[in-house]
């Protein structure tokens, strides 16, 4: 119970400094995605049924207040989280590389599905463009941006766990 | 392991249940005037508050860091200023004579009383979209304040978008940069009309698109005012919405395309201003 409250908290906070304070600190317009290493790392850390919990709740509050389709975003993070949770199994925490590589595949995928839902739908099909100014860019930053964070997502994971067990 | 033996339920059924849960809200949505309902209700009242005060806190936080910037820079500035001051007096000269031109000019398309007569309420931008995608903001007034879905939203004079969503005590906006926007426009030298669109790959170069210009004398030229048009449904007329950048005539021979630089300065608006009149609309059944 204790680390479900933690984690809603832990996506609310993400997903206000998100909205606010990584916009004003954006490089040439592109800002971090906070809640793709959320629902990533809750993914192979607590599971695949960690993970959609965590990838809908971020992809909900993103469409309540910034989407025009209600439920889009939730189903792209939501497939993610669970995906990522496959990789559980092989998950133990001190070494950052698989983290980190999991991510951004993770958050590849988001923008290429982004990219492929709603502007090749609208015949926008300058991949390249949108691959080089969007995409990359935003992938670079948030692997940055995971450096710092994903320690602490681990070092609460880790403390939550520890209280699971010991009550 | 522990929360496996809690829930009995595997993964892959809460995830299709929510997959279908999902696509129904966006076929909903897409089809319908649904929006959420609810949830906007309730992450409004839970995300608002918090929000507002990361603003205002981070607001304070900027300006005492600009204040110390400021200080060295006044100096320089003030001895540039001084060399500006002569200048001006001589350009203001001539800005008087446009100003007289600008008046009958406003007479002749009655900007003036459409402008000032339509109420408006001011609101802080408090959110941006959290994505890169899109150019979506929220704005801390809501439905309680009365505003309603449609309304138009200054800036500085210039338009900035049209409210899409509304919470209680929040709304979502949608700006004309946004990639999905399209406003009837018209230029206001030669009133003829044309779509301004967004475009996420022009946003880059400070830009949009201008589409569909019925030009046929070539009369109209880079630093042409563009503002928004008599015959759209949702804007209303005369809205200044920026400047002609370059123009060049269609494969086609009939129209002219090309871009425009909006007149709002997208990247640091904080506050806004929303119409609260709605457009009149005539009833068509």
């Amino acid at each position: 119970m204790k680390r479900n409250i933690v984690i809603v908290l832990l996506i609310l906070v993400c997903f206000l400094l998100q909205s606010t304070v990584f916009k004003t600190l954006s490089i040439a317009s592109i800002s971090p995605n906070l809640l793709i290493i959320l629902t990533s790392s809750f993914g192979f850390m607590g599971g695949k049924k960690e993970g959609l919990w965590v990838g809908l709740l971020c992809g909900l509050l993103e469409d309540v207040f910034y989407g025009r389709l209600l439920g889009m975003h939730a189903v792209i993070y939501m497939y993610i989280g669970y995906a990522n949770g496959y990789f559980n199994q092989i998950f133990y925490g001190e070494d950052i590389k698989l983290p980190l590589a999991l991510i951004s595949v993770s958050e590849l995928i988001y923008g290429f599905g982004m990219y492929a839902v709603m502007f090749m739908m609208r015949s926008r099909f300058a991949v390249t463009y949108y691959m080089t100014r969007i995409i990359l860019p935003e992938l670079l930053y948030t692997i940055v941006v995971t450096l710092v964070l994903y320690r602490l997502i681990y070092f609460i994971n880790l403390r939550l766990e520890d209280k699971d067990v010991r009550s | 392991m522990r929360r496996k033996e809690k829930f009995t339920i595997p993964g892959k059924y809460i995830l299709f249940v929510f997959t279908v849960l999902c696509v129904g809200a966006m076929s909903l949505s897409f089809l319908t005037d649904f929006d959420g309902g609810v949830l906007n209700r309730i992450s409004g009242y839970v995300l608002i508050p918090v929000q507002k005060g990361i603003n205002t806190a981070g607001g304070w936080i900027r300006s005492r860091v600009e204040n110390l910037e400021d200080l060295n820079k006044v100096k320089d500035e003030n001895a540039m200023l001084r060399e500006q001051v002569a200048e001006l007096t001589l350009e203001n000269n001539s800005l008087l004579q446009e100003r007289y031109e600008l008046e009958d000019l406003r007479e002749l398309y009655d900007l003036d009383d459409e402008y000032s007569d339509l109420n408006k309420l001011a609101a802080n931008v408090i959110g941006k979209d959290t994505g890169n995608w899109f150019n979506m903001f929220i704005i801390d007034k809501g439905a309680e304040d009365g505003i309603l879905v449609d309304m138009n939203v200054i800036a500085g004079g210039g338009l900035v978008g049209i409210v899409t969503k509304t919470g209680p005590d929040w709304a979502q906006v949608r700006s004309i940069i946004d990639d999905m926007s399209n406003v009837s426009a018209m230029i206001l030298k030669t009133s003829d009309l044309c779509y301004v669109r967004g475009d996420l790959q022009m946003m880059t170069e400070g830009t949009m698109q201008l589409n569909e210009l019925r030009d046929p004398d070539d009369e109209v030229e880079p630093g042409d005012k563009v503002v928004t048009s008599h015959t759209s449904a949702k804007f209303h007329k005369g809205i200044l919405i920026g400047y002609v950048n370059e123009i060049a005539t269609d494969a086609n021979n009939l129209t002219r395309s090309g871009s425009l630089t909006p007149a709002v300065d997208f990247e640091h608006l904080s506050t806004v201003l929303v119409i609260t009149d709605l457009k009149q609309q005539v009833d068509t059944e």
